[in-house]
């Protein structure tokens, strides 16, 4: 399989910026005193033809998941179903945060609906569906673990996060305030008791934990490593990122977990949207509920409000010791829809078949390609190790046969990684085309590496230099008087 | 659909190929598959009933439904603008929908084309040398805006001076923002609606390492003190954040002319409908700070053919380089409702924006001063510029009247206990002759 991107060029640009077509200054006329308005405003004005040529051809200089295959390790770049798109965009979906809870039954029904799937999934008690991402979910976890602690006279300032995990589980413990401890994996890639014992303290808060990890290795002693974890004081918080190998199979609450994050564009196949947004669920176990971010949805007769049943009314709540706030209003609403009405289409049966199925595409890609993969065994990814071959310049390569590489140089445990989603939607044809790409690449030599990508709208692209003298933005363009 | 099994209807294997798939692996059985220890394996079920895509859709359209239809007059931080179909039908190409952060530029040129004109946009609505390509919302924009403040600053400071008059939601985020960097969020006083500069200033401390103002604030009047609130944070060594939105930002004064160190709030006034409070935050700020911005930035550079080539750039910031010494946490962004603003900015031009803006302004005026006629109502009750919305006093009490117009099919705030909030736009403009009339009756 090979692939030409389109490529739209003028002179030495590909798409004209929308500032070069078409910008326009305009005098500012408004009624107010002219001490508090602007003078002019000067930005594009196409008409709609021209507006919508320029952001088609855009569109065609990017690659999606139904470009092709998109094995972009710790990502989950599932297919979006096409209908879950419809319903976010009902106009009854789409009332103001600030409605009275009465007149918004249908929101909060759908809220409370949707936390309750979370929580059976997970096996948790409770679940706020306010943070706005994977990481924005860590934190809502590390603040909970944070004020369950003072609640309990406690000062723990310290949180443990494996080498291997994901960047923002120290950047979220980091902002919350904690110390950071890092835990260096073991031999086998999974936790290693002793370094655990070794980390663990009167300061720990909580230890974070991707299960399986981020080399898609299950952590095997899960059992051992929450008693230990609790024994010290700590809480357990697992990061979501990795759920879609375990639906159905495992639930992070039967292991000990006391916190979670769920990452719905992961799991839950809501789209990833060229950055975001996603949405970052986090459920707790019963004795976490009370410091839940405010508001909770809840059954008006003082239910459990995670029921939603049809015809019960719902209302919001402040629960007692609540963290307060991570997001202004109720989180990536419109996301959360979408997450709602694809676990609904799945159910049981779905969810659990696509954890197996995207266990089932890891392991057979894995077997089809040449690069070694030192860990295992794995579920839903694997991390290969490019070799004497740059993993930065392997992924170049594979953009030229049509798919998107995987995940490059993380977890570093793995020399020159390359780590490996293919997810669920894959089949098997399309898997193999993937091996064969992979297997192309590492019979290439450097110079080829080097010269790649050729096939892509644009060739090799040169960072360091974009870091080093930076342009932001269209003005400074004009600045640099180089355009 | 097509050949495949029960289970996930976006799983393509036939029972044919997943056996064949399963005997190259060497398994027997899926389940075999799965390294889980015996005692946390999960056999329970869910209890979630699958259901096909038809069911699905008139369930969640029947649960949505159960949300009354009222006419929302509501703003305080979070806006309905009309948001034309282009910018449906164009965010919606899946290249876009469905691509993921540009961690490979060169097969992502269009999206990183679409958010570096993104950041332009707010560099020439804001007057700042840089913007990012979004954070969360208007509220963790705010958050962020703290831990900057106690990264940048030249003394000891511990704290952040915020107008007593903020939204619940932004003060609330910007708590648990500065709890992890030692700050301390204190509020001043407003003096008819705006910022008391006399009393700003009075506690302005060596202390103070950001003062935060807002230009429309969270009441919708503008702002009439800004520089001299930029001044005094310059004064004293404390950064100058201003909160606003891009609608606004179209006909106000340029942040930078008055000041502002950064410039954050919701710039999907543009772009979204009111998604029950989904946003995104924007974040500008000056070239100094370059280094400590919190989020994703694009650039320009060049690709191996000489040509003008798009790039995320000063990733270093970042947590997956720089983990728990990153400049914030944040990874999935908001680039799609980025590229969303973008489009409805493009879509109405400058001309449209100034014109949007003005309406906002000459609308809000109109509107208060024909509550101000119904008795037993005076509007607006600061005098003062209004932007989309204002506040209203009332003789009866102010919940009271907010729940007779849900009767009649209207939301408002009800923001004190003989204080009304009406936010209008030109989404609920052709209803204002209605409310005006309700109110009447039972104001
Ligand atoms: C293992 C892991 N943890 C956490 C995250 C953060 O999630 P998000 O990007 O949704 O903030 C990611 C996402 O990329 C991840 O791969």
């Amino acid at each position: 399989m090979s692939y030409d991107q389109a490529r739209w060029s003028e002179d030495d640009q590909y798409e004209p910026l929308l500032s070069e077509k078409c910008n326009r200054e305009v005098d500012v006329d408004a009624p107010l005193p002219d001490d508090l308005t602007r003078d002019s405003l000067e930005l594009p004005a196409p008409s709609e033809p021209e507006l919508a040529r320029h952001y088609t051809r855009l569109s065609q200089m990017n690659y999606g998941v139904e470009s092709g295959p998109f094995p972009l390790g710790s990502c989950t770049m599932k297919y979006n179903p096409k209908f879950t798109e419809d319903l976010a965009a009902l106009p009854s979906a789409s009332v103001h945060p600030d409605r009275h809870p009465e007149t918004v039954q249908g929101t909060l029904a759908l809220m409370g609906r949707l936390s309750a799937y979370l929580a059976e999934i997970g096996g948790m008690d409770a679940v706020t569906l306010q943070p706005p991402a994977g990481a924005a979910g860590e934190y809502t976890g590390v603040l909970i673990a944070r004020a369950y602690h003072e609640h309990n006279g406690e000062d723990r300032p310290e949180i443990v996060v494996p080498d291997s995990a994901h960047g923002t589980n120290f950047a979220s413990a980091a902002l919350a305030g904690f110390d950071v401890v890092e835990l260096p994996s073991g031999e086998d890639g999974r936790v290693d008791p002793e370094a655990l014992d070794a980390a663990l303290s009167e300061d720990t808060a909580a230890l974070m934990l991707t299960n399986p990890n981020t080399l898609g290795l299950f952590e095997r002693d899960i059992e051992q490593i929450a008693e230990m974890v609790h024994e010290a004081g700590g809480l357990l918080y697992y990061d979501g990122a990795n759920l879609n190998a375990l639906l159905g199979r495992a639930r992070p609450g039967d292991m000990g977990f006391d916190i979670m994050h769920y990452n719905v564009h992961k799991t839950f196949a809501t789209p990833h949207g060229g950055g975001g947004p996603g949405a970052g669920p986090v459920g707790v176990v019963e004795e976490l509920e009370p410091f839940l971010p405010t508001p909770q949805v809840r059954e008006a007769d003082g239910g459990s409000g995670q029921e939603g049943e049809p015809g019960g009314t719902c209302e919001l709540h402040e629960p007692e010791h609540s963290i307060g706030k991570v997001h202004g209003f109720q989180g990536n609403w419109l996301v959360l829809v979408k997450a709602m009405a694809y676990i609904a289409r799945l159910g049981d049966e779905g969810l659990t078949d696509a954890s197996a199925k995207a266990v089932l595409n890891a392991n057979y890609l894995a077997e089809e390609i040449d690069y070694e993969i030192p860990f295992g065994p794995f579920h839903h990814e694997f991390v290969a190790s490019a070799g004497d071959q740059d993993a930065a310049a392997v992924a170049k390569r594979m953009l030229d046969y049509g798919v998107h590489p995987p995940t490059t140089k993380w977890p570093e445990i793995v020399d020159e990684a390359l780590m490996t989603e293919p997810t669920e939607v894959e089949n098997r044809r399309t898997l193999d085309q993937l091996a064969a790409a992979f297997d192309a690449v590492a019979a290439e030599d450097e110079e080829t590496l080097d010269a790649a990508p050729q096939r892509t709208t644009a060739r090799y692209i040169d960072q360091v230099t974009a870091a080093r003298e930076p342009r932001l933005s269209w003005q400074a363009l004009g600045e640099e008087g180089e355009e | 659909m097509g050949g495949h099994n029960t289970g996930s209807p976006y799983a393509p294997h036939s029972p044919e190929e997943t056996a064949a798939m399963l005997d190259a692996v060497g398994a027997d059985r899926e389940a075999d598959l799965f390294d889980i220890p015996e005692s946390v394996r999960f056999d329970g079920e869910f209890n979630i009933p699958a259901r096909d895509e038809r069911t699905v859709r008139r369930e969640v359209r029947e649960l949505l439904d159960r949300n009354d239809q009222l006419v929302e007059f509501l703003g305080r931080g979070h806006y309905d603008h009309y948001v034309p179909s282009a910018v449906d039908h164009l965010a919606d190409r899946q290249e876009f929908l469905t691509s993921y952060t540009q961690y490979q530029p060169e097969i992502a040129q269009g999206f990183l084309q679409a958010l570096f004109e993104y950041q332009s946009m707010l560099v020439e609505l804001t007057g700042l040398d840089v913007a990012n390509c979004s954070l969360y919302d208007a509220a963790t924009a705010l958050g962020e805006t703290a831990t900057l403040a106690a990264r940048v600053r030249e003394s000891s400071g511990s704290h952040v001076l915020v107008p007593e008059h903020l939204q619940a939601g932004k003060r609330g985020v910007l708590e648990n923002y500065a709890s992890g960097v030692d700050l301390t969020v204190d509020t001043y006083p407003m003096d008819d609606g705006a910022a008391d500069v006399g009393a700003l200033e009075d506690a302005m401390a060596e202390d103070v390492v950001l003062v935060y103002a807002e230009s429309p604030t969270v009441r919708g009047v503008i702002e009439e003190s800004l520089a001299k609130i930029g001044a005094l944070a310059d004064g004293h060594d404390a950064l100058f954040c201003l909160g606003s939105d891009p609608v606004a930002l179209s006909i106000l004064q340029e942040p930078a002319a008055v000041g502002a160190d950064v410039v954050i709030g919701d710039a999907a006034t543009l772009g979204l409908p009111a998604a029950y409070g989904m946003g995104l935050g924007m974040f500008a700020t000056r070239e100094s700070f370059l280094r400590q911005v919190p989020g994703r930035l694009v650039g320009a550079s060049e690709d191996a053919s000489g040509r003008r080539a798009y790039t995320l750039t000063l990733q270093t910031r970042e947590q997956h380089i720089r983990r728990e010494r990153a400049t914030s946490n944040i990874c999935t962004n908001q680039a799609w409702v980025a590229l969303r603003a973008a489009i409805h900015a493009a879509w109405l031009g400058p001309g449209g924006l100034v014109d949007l803006a003005a309406d906002c302004v000459s609308r809000a005026g109109t509107l208060a001063a024909e509550v101000d006629e119904i008795a037993g109502i005076q509007a607006p009750v600061h005098d003062r510029h209004h932007f989309r919305e204002f506040v209203a006093s009332t003789d009866q009490p102010a919940e009271a009247i907010a729940a007779d117009l849900r009767e009649e099919g209207f939301a408002v705030h009800a923001v004190d206990d003989h204080l009304l909030q009406v936010c209008v736009t030109e989404t609920t403009a052709e209803a204002t002759d209605d409310l005006v009339d309700t109110l009447e009756v039972v104001a």
